[in-house]
């Protein structure tokens, strides 16, 4: 039987010439990653194995962006001690406020050039499936996963099942990768890849730009995924150009190609030009309808950012959308660039001004909002339009609550609006 | 071995932000974690769960955030078993991580009501609703989790693969 790109990267980090689902592998990690709320507890257990260094200094990766810059005394106890850490082990990697290298864990690792083609990753953090946008595989784990693989390099896999996602056509206009995703997680539900992987392919891969493959990858846990991957293409290469041209010279990556017979449990067409601009209503990230179909719903909040949505394309569309209108009276707008890199070339590019000048606030890099952490906490009975990920009860705040997940154009056109709404309506 | 107790029910998809809310993730601390455990879908929980209590749901339970506070939390309520007719897979890797004994059962997560008694002998997968005399079967562990568990859970398997 023939593998899957998943089942491949697995193999060849195992030391295995094949691999079937369900097989369970020891495989060597290429990168390990943690944030201010998981490595605090990690660090607590790698001491419990006996070991006082990790594995590789450069292959650990330590990020504070939930709670920061610090939004109390408990969580400035977090980031301290994932600083000190950080410094006590001399991580080649360091992550500090404001400096150019900074900001949320899954906009930096790819933009600063710490994610290639065919590394297997694992991060503490849910959303760490948004590197097989690049062709990596990477996957979610929690703080005793994070632990022992900061000791030992490595870590066991059970080989998942896998569907593929054909996709072919040309979005339309103002449709989004984020509407591709929600699409999806629509028609499959919460649980419908639940321990698989999800692998693209087809043409219209191709019309996807990387940010936003990392989007669609970013959001795959949301239907209970493993990872995703996409096939490497000139897209990705280019990517690679600019982040780490270094290493794509030196050609210290790989390319895997599924066989021809690799098995998959499922086989999904999408075609892009069908995709209507789409948003999640309350409470699941499946409860998918057509934004053009949500009418007087009134808001009291946007938010424009995360690891999902805080990428420079998703801020300049933002901004596109934004320009020259006005955030409706009783609405607060929330931008938060997802990396400094990002928030000065918004500055640079003369965006940051447009968000100012239609009433938005602009936030420094930060996952905040998106988990109810801080920069945006909503209140009872409040509802609000968010380019986050999840709308569970109380993840922006208070239990009664509501969070409506939408692309970029949804989110600045409902800001406009006051109520949900599309470019279309404004 | 055998845990007993009354089962606190709940539905499908039962996420990690309401396990534990990401507003009390500023500690890791179990003590502080289970003050909060469940608190936006059952307020009552916490001040009402006695140790040995059962907990039983439906499908992809603890799905969402990758937060390992989440079994934590349950475990520190006093909560011996989470049945349920499914798992997502990180909240199922962690909770064999930190020591929370679970296990897969769609029967007996839709037949037993809320406040049945419950006995489950983890040797066998046997589930006896103790109130209405139902036993169900789960599935056994697979293999490759009972040897963690043999060596008292990851962080003892990892540091015996150390000392090699």
């Amino acid at each position: 039987m023939g593998m899957t790109v998943s089942a491949k990267i697995l193999a060849d980090h195992a030391g295995l010439g094949s691999v079937l689902p369900g097989d369970l592998v020891e495989a060597r990690l290429d990168l390990v990653l943690g944030n201010d709320v998981t490595t605090p507890p990690a660090i607590d257990i790698m001491k419990k194995t006996g070991k006082d260094k990790v594995f590789d200094k450069d292959k650990v990766v330590l990020v504070p962006d939930h709670f920061t810059p610090n939004k109390d005394i408990k969580s400035a106890e977090l980031s301290k001690k994932l600083q000190d850490f950080v410094c006590s082990q001399c991580l080649t990697n360091v992550f500090e406020l404001g400096r150019k290298n900074m900001g949320i864990e899954h906009v930096i690792l790819p933009e600063n050039g710490l994610v290639f083609p065919g590394d297997l990753i694992i991060g503490a953090d849910s959303h760490t499936c948004t590197y097989g946008a690049l062709g990596a595989f990477s996957t979610g784990v929690g703080s005793t996963d994070l632990a022992c693989a900061m000791a030992s390099g490595s870590t066991w896999f059970k080989v998942p099942e896998a569907i593929k996602i054909v996709l072919k056509g040309k979005l339309s206009r103002y449709v989004t990768a984020k509407d591709v995703i929600l699409h999806l997680i629509g028609m499959i539900g919460v649980s419908g890849a639940l321990y698989k992987s999800l692998e693209f392919e087809g043409e219209g891969v191709h019309e996807i730009s990387m940010d936003g493959r990392l989007t669609i990858a970013n959001m795959a846990i949301e239907c209970g995924a493993k990872n995703a991957v996409f096939p490497v293409d000139e897209v990705t290469l280019a990517y690679m150009e600019k982040t780490n041209p270094s290493r794509l010279r030196e050609g210290r990556y790989k390319v895997y190609y599924p066989d021809e017979d690799a098995p998959y449990s499922d086989v999904i067409t999408i075609d892009l030009s069908e995709v209507p601009l789409t948003v999640a209503l309350p409470h699941l990230p499946s409860n998918t309808a057509k934004a053009s179909e949500i009418k007087a719903m009134k808001i009291d909040q946007v938010v424009i950012g995360s690891c999902t949505n805080g990428r420079y394309e998703d801020i300049k569309t933002a901004a596109e959308i934004l320009r020259g209108k006005k955030v409706k009276s009783g609405v607060r707008c929330i931008v938060i660039p997802g990396s400094q890199k990002i928030y000065r070339r918004a500055l640079d590019e003369g965006l940051l001004a447009v968000f100012d000048d239609a009433g938005c606030v602009i936030s420094t890099p930060t996952c905040g909002p998106c988990l109810g952490g801080h920069m945006g906490v909503l209140a009872k009975g409040e509802r609000c339009v968010s380019t986050t990920n999840r709308n569970f009860v109380g993840r922006m705040g208070s239990p009664d609550s509501e969070v409506i997940l939408a692309g970029v154009p949804v989110a600045a056109a409902s800001a406009v609006k006051g109520e949900v709404a599309t470019p279309d309506d404004i | 071995m055998t845990v007993e107790g009354k089962a606190y029910k709940y539905g499908d998809n039962v996420d990690t932000d309401v396990i534990i809310p990401a507003r009390y993730l500023n500690s890791s601390d179990p003590g502080h974690l289970k003050a909060h455990c469940m608190e936006d879908i059952d307020p009552t929980f916490a001040g009402s769960v006695a140790e040995g209590d059962i907990m039983v749901a439906g499908e992809n339970f603890g799905c969402g955030s990758s937060r390992e506070h989440a079994p934590v939390a349950i475990k520190a309520s006093g909560i011996s078993l989470v049945i349920a007719s499914g798992f997502a897979r990180i909240f199922y890797r962690n909770s064999i991580n930190v020591g929370l004994p679970i296990m897969e059962c769609p029967e007996a997560s839709s037949k037993i009501n809320a406040g049945d008694v419950v006995r489950a002998d983890f040797d066998t997968g046997l589930i006896t609703d103790i109130t209405t005399g139902e036993t169900f079967t789960a599935r056994p562990f697979p293999e490759f989790i009972k040897k963690i568990i043999d060596a008292g859970g990851l962080v003892p398997y990892t540091g015996q693969k150390a000392g090699q």
